[in-house]
């Protein structure tokens, strides 16, 4: 079989695969497999050293600049309770585009290591399990199962919209009066 | 043919009100009784062009308001009327009456129908005054046969000889003529001044009245005018029409001496005449008063109303703050990256190194050139804000019975598009203070020998990277005694202290100061100074005030010319790199132990520094960051002050003083207490700017809650 024939079969299986599917950027986080909507994801950079936010926060890591624009960086292992550990060199922010309300806002996400890219069809993907009132769930968006790993679908919008996580807290109570 | 017209409702807005800064300024220029030609036709020009954007966007009220204007204008570009006092009013009045109107249609607010109907009532009766016999012009459904042709000889015209070409022009206008605020009429009255015209309706286009809707044209026209004129000419006039017409003009024919231009209606077709028929202008300048119209054609210039008539309508485009912004941003980066590479470039050794830096010295020179013309782009001249001056010292001093002469010099003077449009409210303030407190009345001034005129001098110049504003009078200055007075009443300062004239003077900036003996609408309510200075602190300026008894006073504002750079002091706490704005900081200074003062138990320390107590802020414990050191004589206090209240911040080192383009922290993140942005090292690092009133603020609450926690404490043990 030549290549333009190899590309063709490639092609049908991928048209084949399913009618819906939205392509997802994995990443691992102390074991787990996350996945984010890949039409989130401005780029991947390797971490480099941030600058330090007072009264914040611990999750909120700092800000960087990102070709000209300040840009908040959230640690994920402190945002989801689990311990911090020294950067490795798979340590990379993720730059996402988040909505919030009307505004558009870029932020970075801290994470052991990116993985893959994975197409996840309408029937692969599983509601969030109900942990009850215990566990936070409302930025998952769903579940999926690929290649026997499980799949944390994350909701990047609502991540950062909870109450006591509003890193892009709008009403910005803090803002000074006069 | 279904175009969303709603696209187009921001432009509308947006030229409409320049237009009528345009119209107010110019009706400003106005002296009594002499008006320029030049100047009516800019206003006239003005209101028609409101009156055809708002009927073709719909906005039938202020289509309705401003034809009412047009009218009188074109009474007084005829010179049938004058622009006495009444009439300036008037049309001043009806310029806010249109704004509002604009600004309730563009933001959906209410509008105060009652007071443009009002308005527009006595801007009628002056119409109907000057009219005299004529019918009344505005509503005047019936007052012009379309049957009837409009003669209109063109009396002086003296192209017109026997044996001139005539033109011979079809004239069948778009069934939207109407509805987009073009009047036939007024073409044809035009027209008539290049030379002696004839009309001939033709009204077979007219539906039965049942089926008539009386917002389209139905009637077409043919024309014939002699004289032999430039083709360009009658173009001119045909342009305002744009497509909304079909215009067919027929190269001219050499004609045997004139016929009179008698009418020639073809009569019976059109003699049930639909009443309904508005033609909005034609209706308020009625066929027997056309020929009036005409009476001096030399003086004008046939394309009046043409917008050609703009002169600088190509040498400026309209940009969108964001690209701009946009802009600003990459060149900002460059310099970065410029910086960077410069850096790298210290350690850089070999053969080639030195051709390496002669080139990237080149590079910075030009960034630096590219950077400042980029910023200038934002720049715009502050006549912005001081054309609004005239107006309301005209107004006020009338309200207030003063004689008061406005100067305004360095209008040109430019600066930053946001620090502009922060300024204007604390100027007026400023203003309005000078002109109820500061002149004095005309009996009052003629009592001291001073020309009853008082005079306010608006004057704005460079400085040293800064723009100065100043509001200069004339006037009584302040009064010493009594704000002295007041602040001992209000128990600012103590019954013995004395001041300084300086510091007494500085006290009127306290909030809830005012020494006006009585509490006019104007002023005097002590809301006033207190905000004007936070304004002006909130831009990174600061204002003074001197004062000279019997003289006058003056309020000097320095400004930053923009709000994307400042000029920053770098410090050092541990590995953080902060921004102070310079203007905050007093000095820098290193400590002695004994300088100190704890008290509240080692809580709060304090500095004594020349008879002055300065609380103590350590920035790393404020920040929770790790600095070098913690041991107050091993750093150094940065001694900053804001609203007259002085800080000492202790950091590990300064390092340099620069200019940095500040970004800001909201655009992803949200606000911060005691930090006004952030900016770019020339490592690439983030550097976060202190904002000294907020850093002293959040310093207060903390001290507060600590010291409610220790009570707190106190009480629980107890």
């Amino acid at each position: 079989m030549n290549t333009a024939q190899a590309m063709m079969a490639g092609m049908e299986a991928e048209a084949r695969t399913d009618d819906v599917t939205d392509q997802f950027l994995t990443f691992v986080l102390a074991g787990e497999h996350y996945g984010v909507d890949i039409l989130r994801v401005q780029e991947i950079r390797g971490w480099s050293q941030v600058t330090h936010i007072p009264n914040t926060p611990e999750y909120i890591h700092g800000v960087l600049n990102l070709r000209g624009t300040i840009v908040p960086i959230v640690d994920l292992r402190m945002r989801f309770g689990i311990e911090r550990i020294a950067n490795s060199r798979t340590t990379v922010i993720v730059v996402l585009r988040v909505t919030q309300g009307e505004r558009q806002r870029t932020i970075g996400l801290v994470v052991d290591a990116v993985s893959d890219v994975c197409n996840v069809g309408d029937s692969e993907r599983k509601p969030a399990p109900d942990f009850g009132a215990s566990a936070q769930t409302e930025f998952i968006s769903g579940m999926a199962a690929i290649d026997d790993k499980m799949v944390i679908l994350l909701d990047v919008d609502r991540l950062f919209h909870s109450d006591e996580l509003a890193v892009v807290d709008a009403a910005a109570g803090s803002r000074r009066s006069g | 043919m279904t175009i969303d017209l709603a696209q187009f409702h921001e432009m509308f807005f947006q030229e409409s009100a320049e237009a009528l800064d345009t119209m107010e300024q110019t009706l400003l220029q106005i002296t009594e009784g002499t008006v320029e030609k030049e100047q009516i036709d800019t206003i006239f020009r003005v209101a028609h062009s409101i009156k055809g954007g708002s009927a073709t966007f719909g906005f039938t009220g202020i289509a309705s308001f401003t034809h009412t204007i047009e009218t009188l204008l074109d009474l007084v570009r005829t010179g049938r009327i004058g622009i006495t006092p009444n009439e300036m009013d008037l049309l001043l009045r009806s310029v806010d009456v249109m704004r509002e109107m604009l600004s309730a249609e563009q933001y959906k607010r209410p509008l105060d129908e009652q007071a443009v109907a009002d308005l527009q009532d006595s801007v009628k009766a002056v119409i109907a005054r000057s009219s005299g016999a004529a019918p009344t012009p505005v509503p005047a459904p019936a007052a012009v046969e379309p049957g009837s042709s409009v003669p209109v000889p063109a009396a002086p015209a003296p192209a017109a000889a026997p044996g001139a070409e005539r033109w011979r022009i079809g004239f069948r206008p778009g069934e939207n003529l109407l509805a987009r605020g073009n009047d036939p009429l007024r073409i044809f009255r035009e027209l008539s001044r290049l030379g002696e015209m004839s009309v001939r309706v033709d009204a077979a286009g007219l539906p039965p009245l049942a089926q008539l809707d009386p917002h389209r044209c139905y009637l077409n026209w043919n024309l014939e005018l002699a004289g032999p004129r430039e083709r360009e000419a009658l173009d001119q006039v045909f342009d305002w029409i744009g497509d909304d017409a079909d215009i067919r003009i027929d190269a001219p024919v050499i004609d045997a001496p004139v016929t009179p231009a008698a009418p020639r209606a073809e009569g019976s077709a059109v003699a049930p005449k639909p009443a309904p028929e508005p033609m909005p202008a034609a209706a308020a300048q009625p066929a027997p008063v056309a020929p009036a119209a005409v009476k001096a054609p030399e003086t004008r210039a046939a394309g009046g109303e043409a917008p050609k008539a703009a002169p600088s309508e190509s040498t400026s485009i309209r940009v969108s703050i964001e690209k701009i912004d946009e802009l600003i941003n990459t060149v900002g980066e460059l310099v970065i990256t410029q910086s960077m590479l410069s850096q790298l470039m210290v350690n850089m050794d070999g053969p080639q190194s030195e051709e390496l830096r002669n080139g990237l010295g080149h590079l910075e020179r030009q960034m630096r050139a590219l950077q400042e013309s980029v910023m200038r782009v934002r720049m715009l001249p502050i006549s912005f804000v001081f054309n609004r001056f005239p107006r309301m010292v005209r107004d006020l001093s009338q309200k207030l019975g003063k004689k008061v002469e406005l100067r305004m010099t360095g209008e040109q003077t430019e600066l930053d598009k946001t620090v502009l449009e922060k300024i204007g409210d604390p100027l007026v303030h400023l203003v309005r203070n000078s002109i109820d407190h500061g002149i004095e009345t005309v009996e009052g001034r003629r009592v001291v020998g001073k020309p009853e005129a008082g005079t306010i001098h608006l004057n704005a110049y460079h400085k040293g990277g800064n723009i100065i504003v100043e509001v200069i009078d004339d006037g009584a200055g302040l009064n010493r005694e009594r704000i002295l007075a007041k602040a001992r009443e209000r128990g600012l300062i103590g019954p013995d202290e004395e001041l300084s004239d300086d510091r007494i003077y500085n006290l009127i900036f306290q909030p809830g100061f005012s020494t006006a003996e009585q509490v006019t609408d104007v002023s005097g309510r002590g809301v006033g100074m207190d905000v004007v200075r936070r304004n002006i602190m909130e831009l990174g300026g600061n204002v003074q005030i001197f004062s000279n008894a019997d003289h006058g006073s003056t309020v000097r504002i320095r400004l930053p010319l923009t709000l994307a750079i400042l000029d920053g002091q770098l410090v050092r706490v541990g590995r953080e790199v902060y921004v102070i704005p310079l203007v905050s900081i007093v000095e820098t200074i290193q400590i002695r132990r004994e300088q100190i003062n704890s008290v509240a138990g080692g809580r709060a320390e304090l500095l004594r520094l020349r008879e002055e107590c300065i609380p103590i802020l350590r920035l790393y414990q404020l920040f929770e960051v790790e600095a070098d050191t913690t041991e107050l004589d091993d750093g150094l206090l940065t001694i900053v002050e804001s609203d007259g209240q002085r800080m000492g911040i202790f950091v590990d080192e300064l390092q340099a003083q620069q200019q940095v383009v500040i970004k800001s922290l909201e655009t992803n993140f949200r606000q911060l207490t005691g930090i006004s942005g952030a900016t770019m090292l020339g490592d690439g690092r983030v550097a976060l700017i202190l904002d000294v009133p907020g850093l002293i603020s959040l310093f207060e609450s903390r001290e507060k809650q600590a010291r409610d926690d220790r009570q707190a404490a106190v009480r629980h043990a107890a």
